[in-house]
Formats: C-alpha cells, structure tokens, sequence
C-alpha cells in the first residue's frame, strides 16, 4: 500500500499557518466533554497533557515512573536548538530546516521539518517564561553553543542538564493542570495494550506496578508519548525502563512501525569495561566543541600512556577527513570513524574499543577554570564512572546505541494509520530522517508536545461524539484477559535464565550484527538469532514472585518479551534497505573511501511495516518521500 | 571483591521488615553499586527467591529515582553522588554494608528499598511554577537575566528530588527540596508575580503532607547529591517574611 503523510502543499513557508488555518476547531465549551489518555511525561508527554489540559481538555497522563519529573528526557545533557539567530551568525527558520532535512540524510518529510524549525522559537520563550534557567551571558543575553552537523551557534542550554531542565518546565506545567485538576495523574502505571474497537483507538490497558492490578482506561483519544526504544541493543544510553513496549503493542493492534532500522549509534560515550554492566553513559556532544578526537597512528603505540604519544603520531581522524566539520562531524559520520579506527586496530584502553577526546589545547588556550565551568559535571561522571581525570589525560570514548529514529508511522496531524491513536517525540519517526542531529530531540519533543498536538489532535476531536465507547466495552474485557494470560505464562515458565541475561544475549546479537555496520551476512544471522533467543525466553526464562505484587522481574519480562519480536522487525528493515543513509549504514553500499551510498532511485520512501505475526514477516507499506524545496544531494561534510 | 551486605527486605506496606544479610561474591571495582544488587538479584532469582525490590532508572544520577541508604548515609559516603553512581571500588574488600530505604514518615516503605514520595509532587503542585499558558509568551531575550542571577537560580534548579535530604534530616524536613524550588524562581523576573502565594502554598503543603520542620541540621546539604547549598533554605526563610509585608 501507498501511504499518504496529508502534508499540505504549496509554499513551504507557509505550509503550517495555512494548515493551521485549515482545520476545524473544537469549541471551546465542549473541550470539556472529551476525555484524553496521554500515555508518557517526558518532554512530548509532559508538554501535551498540560497544553492539552490548559485547553480545556480532560487529561490521564501516565508514566511508569514514581513521578512525572523522572521520564528519560531528564537525562539529555547537551541542548536545544532554535532558529532564533541572537548571535546573528547566519542562522534562520529556513536554515535549521535545511540542517535537519539534509542531517536527517534526505528521508524525512519536509513539512513535518519545517513545522519543527518555526516553531522552534517559541519553545525557547516558553520555557524561559516558565522560569527554566537557561545559560546566560554577563549582560543577561541567553548564550549559544554549537552542535554536530551545524555551522551556526544555535544550541540553547542549562549547564549540562538541559533536558532536566526543560523537563522540570514541563513538569512545572503539568503539576499546575494537576492541582487544577485538568490532568489526574497516574504514575507508576505502565501501558501493556491499546484498546482498539472498530479500528479506532478508544483506550489503554495498564497494570498498576505498585499492586499489579491489570486496568482498562478509556478516552476518545490515545496520545503515546513513550520515548524511544534502543535498549534493544540491552547497553544503551537509555534510562533501564525505557522500553518498545507501548509501541509495539500498539504495532500489533495494527500500527505501521516506520523506518525502525534508523538507529543512533552516539560517539561520545564512555566505553564498556565489563560483562556486568548494566548501561552506558553519555558525554554529552558538547564535548566535541573543545575537545579533539584522535587514536594513534600506530597501532603499536595502543597501549603507551597517552602522553607519551608526540603530535606527529596523531591521527585527528575526523580533522584529517571532515575538514569543514572537523570534531562537529554529524554523529553517524562521527560513530563509524571511530569504529573503523578501532577495527583497523588502533582503538585504546579495554579490549582497544576507544578514542581519545583530548582536551589539552583548549585548556591551554581558555584556561582549565573555562573548561571545568562548561563541561564540569561531565567531568566529574567521566571520573566516578572510570576512575580517571579528564583534565590531566584524554578521556576515552566509544560509540553507544542512543537514539531510535524510527517510530510508530505518523502523518502531519502527528495521528497514526489507526485513526485516534497520535505519537509524539522519540515514539514517532517523522522529523529526523536517517540521522537525528545532536540537541533536535528536545526541540521535538517540546515542539510536538506545545505546539502541534494541541492543534493536531483538534480535528479528528471534532469529527467524534465523545465518550461514546466506555470500558465497559467487550475489547477492554478481552484485552484485559490476553494481558493477564501473558502475565501467568510468564510466571509459570520457571526456567533457568533471568530476564536480564537473555536481554545481554539480544543485545550483543544486535550490536554485533545490527550495530554501526550491517551487510546481507550479518543481518540474516541475525534473523536467525532473534527467533532463537525468543524462543529460549518463552521456554527458559525464569521469573519469580505474583503477578499480583510489586514485581520489577516480571516488569523486565514484558518488556523484553516485546524487543524480541521487535528486533526481528528492526533487523528486517535494516535488510531490505539496499542503500546506506545516516545511522543505517550497509557495508555493501559505500564508496572506495568508505563514504555512505544512499539510493534515491530505489529508497526514497519511508518504510512501515505492519505486523502480521510474530516470526512471520511483516508487511511493507511505503510512503514516497517528495523534496521539492531541498534538493537531494550527496550529504558531504568534507 | 567480595562483601556481605545486610538488606532490608519488606514484604509490602503493611508488613514488618528485617535486615537479611547476603553475600556479595567477585564483585568488580569497576561495578556501580546498583550493578552489584543485579548481580546478587540474578543470583537469588536463580534460587527461586524474591530479589530485592529498588528503585531506579537513569542510573546516571539524575532522575532521582534511585533512593538507598548505604551505611547508615543516603546515598553512601561519597560526596555528591546518587547511589547509582556510587562505584564499588569506594569500598574496602570483606567490607558489612548495610543497604536499607529511605525513612520518613511521609515516604511509606512499600517494598524493600522502594518507597512513595508522592509527597513531593504534592510539594510542586502546591505552587512549583510560573503561571503561564502554552504560547503569547513574550521573546525570551526581553527581559535580561543578568548571569549571576542565572547562575543562582540554576543551583537551585539543580534538585533531581530524589528525597535524600529528607531521608537524612532527624526531622524529616523537605526544607532543603522546598527552598530550591522557591528560589529556583525567587531570583528570576518570571517568577516574581507569584512569589509570594508561592512561598506560602509550598511551605504550607510540606507541612501538611507530614514532613518535619527545619531545625539547622544541614544534614541535607551534606546528603545531598547534587550539593545543593542551605543557603536557599536563609533565601525561602526571607520569602516567607516578605510574603507577610
Ligand atoms: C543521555 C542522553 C542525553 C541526551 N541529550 C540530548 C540533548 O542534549 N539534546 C537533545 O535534543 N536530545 C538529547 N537526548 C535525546 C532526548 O533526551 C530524547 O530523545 C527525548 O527526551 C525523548 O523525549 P520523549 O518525551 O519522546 O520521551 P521520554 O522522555 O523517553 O519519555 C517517555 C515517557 O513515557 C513513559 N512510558 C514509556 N513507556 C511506557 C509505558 N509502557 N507505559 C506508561 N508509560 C510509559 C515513561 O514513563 C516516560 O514518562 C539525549 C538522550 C539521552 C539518553
Ligand atoms: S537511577 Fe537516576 S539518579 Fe540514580
């Protein structure tokens, strides 16, 4: 099937205001009658329910944390782009939408783009009227960082906690709806089923962590804002909870899942240093402003004290091969140079899978007081975590699984192919293409959240009666029964492995296969692999206690039982696309220098797949991807 | 390394708990402290036993979620650190750790190490924001914020709420987390139209929902893992006054 994203046409400029204009409203007198199920409170979520509910709405907001203010948007450290050029470098609405289409590798929609790059400015007033304490200079001006993939300063941050910073403002925003009583809040609530009735999205089934009670909510709209879903990859930079979950239950009540094989391998994380660990951690892309990436130039010289190492051994590779982007390149450019520097056997520290990020002619040049003031709590986790002074010896990095650009297939209206279901943020795969640029996930998610979900949503509201379908519905009945027959075969398997040693066998098998190089060979081991796994959990996987209990093993079985089958899909997609884009990079598609090959002729489309059983192959629908402002060109950063 | 550790395990809110002791066998210095609970967990899951039940997410320090006391300290003994990112290497080899949950009488104990502090939200929601509506905003250049004032409001802002202020005050005061919200927004031209209903609902809503008063302590500012300073407690104290002028 071809699929239709109903972007509107015409100028692009004005594409959002007409359809702004374009579609119908809800009086505001009858906002009240319907009733909004918003499904996550990170940025996207947490910004929907309490625009949402300014509106007029009535808003259930759910998250499987204690509380709103710890969704996974709390972790993002670098920053937030917006086009609003104070630093007056060249930067415009058209340029950030240039940045983000060209970044995202050709294979986003360009509306969806534009949209986010005007609205873009906006967020940033809004947060700072909401009292977010963004960095400022001595004169009270808000400063300016810049970030990969960009040649303009338009990176907006709070120390190296902008995301929490920008959570809390939304937090702020609904813990005012709450108080209100727009919103009621159920935390600690994870989302195990969409409840669809007549192909329509009319509710959610939820177990209630605290007592494992299985719920049914209803509401005449579902808005999933449920994050990403790279810990499919078991070591990621993701917070541990952060699962596919929603989504792919979602998926197998019908949703087309878009483009899942765009996957973000980030290069500035701290490297693995042992089979126990449970997660990797991120140093910001910040870094990359002062510090300079090198390995040796030879590989015997691996193991000397970095130190010892004279410049003229050096081998700033991403200088050396990226000289207009130089240390800034975009990170999926960034993540394979250090892979291929580590496989070409001149990788450093554990088991040599590292690089160095050096930041000695910064601090000779500005002074360590400088670098300690913009990067100092990075420090300080470089040091906890590693037992090393990032200040006196380059710290070692090494590409981790960070960001899901695909997600559950949306259209301009951020409403997905079941109609009443809408995705926003990380859960969603509209606007980064094959490649996410560093500090736009924020941007996203805020942007989706404020700014288009409050008008998006309005006019499929308008064209239903609301409150027309309760949980008292048959569906809601049938859902419960299938989650709480999941539940006990869960428990009753009593096997040997624990759910966390199967999650580190996905994990390496995706990472190894699925990771930063993918070809023919290793994708189809990997389909191979996958069923196995899965079938050793159904048969083998041991979980202990009640269903009807505090049970966090049982949480971690749902939520791996859901990778396996959704790593099966990611790997098929990753093997259909015969090309190279962004961060899907097939080793078969690449020039002699070991440049990406992307095929417009052939992949210029996105690709959503719908379920049709596990283990049996989905089916791919396509929606063909039109350029008409941007031209399609090689993404060259040299 | 290998450690014996005494866990405080119980069943559900309304039943006793105990300390259970546990050993710790080859653990790694490089292992955060939470990665060794895994390990023991895997272990007693393979027995058939119930592991233990904790809080976390991020396990990057600053979700807040995470929420042990080790030793007797919230967080552990190491200066500015959640106890996901305490490190086993801080401890000696052969060492008795003792792991047991937050304890306060607004943050009831609902299984082993895991508690509810609804409470806070409850804090926030008495008042933890500016007022304004998504959009008609004004630029965000227009009003200027000169950088020392960004500067305080951002220590401030720099709470992650994890309640380890709470769990080492002998009064269980949420002071140290009130008055970081409170100045947070004092010092900022955004958050001046409400300060005062601010700093009055928010106080007010502390006490109601159990927590302690402040009685100078500054056990808090020494739990605390992002180091947030008493000092905004002396800047929520004036607020206060003010408010009645
Ligand atoms: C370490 C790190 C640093 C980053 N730094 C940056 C940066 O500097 N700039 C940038 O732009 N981006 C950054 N990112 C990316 C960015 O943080 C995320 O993409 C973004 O915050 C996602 O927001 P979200 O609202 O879509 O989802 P999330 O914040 O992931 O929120 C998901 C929400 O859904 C809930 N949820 C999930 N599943 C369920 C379920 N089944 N039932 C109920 N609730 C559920 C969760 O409880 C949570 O509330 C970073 C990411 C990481 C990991
Ligand atoms: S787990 Fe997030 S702060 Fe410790």
């Amino acid at each position: 099937m071809i699929l239709d994203g109903k972007a509107p046409t015409g100028p692009i400029e004005t594409s959002w205001d007409r359809s702004c204009f374009d579609k119908k409203l809800v009086n505001p007198s009858n906002k009240r009658k319907f009733k909004i199920l918003v499904v996550g409170t990170g940025l996207a979520g947490g910004a929907g329910a309490a625009s949402l509910a300014e509106l007029g709405y009535n808003v259930e907001s759910f998250c499987y944390q204690d509380s709103p203010r710890r969704a996974h948007s709390i972790g993002a450290q670098g920053g937030i782009n917006a086009a609003k050029n104070y630093p007056s470098d060249g930067d415009s609405i058209y340029r950030l939408f240039y940045d983000t289409v060209k970044g995202g590798d050709f294979r986003s929609r360009e509306a969806d783009v534009w949209r986010l790059a005007q609205v873009s400015n906006n967020i940033i007033d809004q947060c700072v009227a909401q009292g977010v304490p963004f960095a400022r200079d001595y004169a009270g001006y808000l400063d300016n960082r810049s970030f990969g993939g960009a040649q303009v300063s338009r990176t907006f941050y709070a120390r190296g906690q902008t995301g929490q910073q920008l959570l809390l403002g939304a937090y702020s925003a609904l813990s005012r709806q709450i108080k209100a009583k727009k919103v009621t809040m159920h935390p600690r609530t994870e989302m195990l089923d969409l409840v669809v009735v007549d192909g329509v999205a009319k509710g959610i089934t939820v177990r209630n962590l605290m007592t494992g009670q299985i719920e049914s909510h209803w509401g005449d709209a579902v808005v999933l804002a449920t994050g990403g879903y790279v810990n499919v990859f078991y070591l990621s930079t993701m917070a541990m909870g952060s699962s596919v979950t929603a989504a792919w239950k979602s998926v197998k009540k019908g949703a087309y899942m878009a483009n899942p094989c765009y996957t973000q391998i980030h290069p500035t994380c701290i490297p693995v240093h042992g089979e126990h660990q449970s997660k990797l951690t991120l140093m910001s892309e910040s870094l990359r402003n002062d510090g300079r990436i090198w390995v040796p130039k030879k590989a015997e010289d691996c193991d000397k004290h970095p130190s010892e190492i004279p410049e003229e051994d050096r081998d700033y590779y991403l200088e050396r091969k990226y000289p207009s982007f130089g240390n800034l390149a975009p990170r999926d450019i960034s993540s394979r140079s250090a892979k291929e520097a580590c496989d070409d056997g001149r990788g450093v520290g554990p088991g040599q899978r590292g690089v160095y990020l050096d930041f000695e002619d910064s601090i000779s040049r500005l002074g360590e007081d400088t670098i300690r003031e913009r990067y100092g709590n990075l420090f300080e986790m470089y040091e906890k975590i590693t037992d090393e002074n990032g200040y006196v010896r380059p710290m070692r990095i090494y590409p981790a699984p960070h960001y899901g650009m695909g997600g559950l297939w949306v259209d301009y209206q951020c409403q997905s192919n079941i109609p009443g279901l809408f995705v926003l943020g990380e859960a969603n795969f509209s606007v980064h293409g094959a490649n996410r640029l560093g500090a736009s996930a924020l941007m996203q998610g805020l942007a989706d959240g404020y700014f288009v979900i409050p008008y998006t949503i309005a006019p499929y509201l308008a064209s239903i009666t609301p409150g027309t379908v309760k949980d008292d519905h048959a569906e809601f009945k049938k859902s419960v029964e299938d989650i709480e027959a999941q539940t006990n075969k869960l428990l009753s398997i009593n096997g040997k492995k624990t759910v966390s040693e199967l999650h580190r066998e996905l994990g390496q098998v995706m990472f190894e296969n699925v990771g930063m190089g993918r070809s023919d060979e290793s994708l189809n081991l990997a389909l191979k692999r996958i069923p196995e796994i899965r079938d050793e959990f159904w048969n083998n996987v041991k979980v202990t206690g009640e269903s009807k209990d505090l049970n966090q093993q049982l949480e971690n079985a749902g939520r791996l039982a859901d990778y396996l089958e959704f790593a099966e899909m990611l790997t098929t997609d990753a093997l259909h696309r015969e090309e190279s884009c962004g961060g899907h990079f097939r080793i078969e598609h690449q020039t002699d220098d070991g440049e990406a090959v992307r095929d417009d002729e052939n992949f210029c489309y996105s690709a959503a797949w719908e379920f049709k059983g596990a283990g049996v192959k989905p089916e791919l629908h396509k929606e063909p991807l039109k350029f008409e402002n941007i031209k399609l060109a090689v993404r060259s950063y040299k | 390394m290998n450690l014996t550790l005494h866990v405080w395990r119980q069943k559900g809110p309304q039943d006793k708990g105990k300390l259970v002791t546990y050993p710790a066998k080859d653990v790694s210095s490089d292992m955060s402290f939470l990665e060794m609970l895994d390990e023991v967990n895997d272990k007693l899951i393979k027995e058939g036993k119930d592991p233990i039940a904790f809080d976390h997410d991020c396990r990057e320090g600053i979700c807040g979620m995470c929420s042990s006391v080790v030793n007797g300290r919230p967080h552990g003994h190491q200066e500015k650190t959640t106890v996901c990112q305490l490190h086993m290497r801080q401890f000696e080899d052969g060492a008795d750790i003792v792991v047991e949950p937050w304890l306060a009488k607004a943050f009831p104990i609902q299984k082993d190490l895991i508690v509810d502090r609804s409470a806070l939200d409850v804090v926030m929601q008495a008042g933890g924001y500016t007022s304004c509506h998504t959009g008609g905003v004004p630029d965000a250049n227009s009003q200027l914020i000169p950088k020392e004032i960004a500067d305080f409001s951002m220590d401030a802002a720099e709470c992650i709420g994890c309640g380890a202020c709470i769990a080492a005050c002998p009064n269980s005061s949420a002071m140290l987390f009130t008055s970081a919200k409170v100045s947070q927004f004092a010092v900022l031209p955004q958050g001046k139209a409400e300060a005062k209903v601010r700093v009055l609902e928010m106080t007010k809503a502390m006490l109601d929902e159990g927590f302690g008063n402040c009685t100078n302590h500054y056990e808090c500012q020494e739990a605390c893992p992002k180091g947030i300073n008493v000092k905004f407690i002396a800047t929520l104290n004036r607020e206060y006054l003010k408010s009645f002028i």
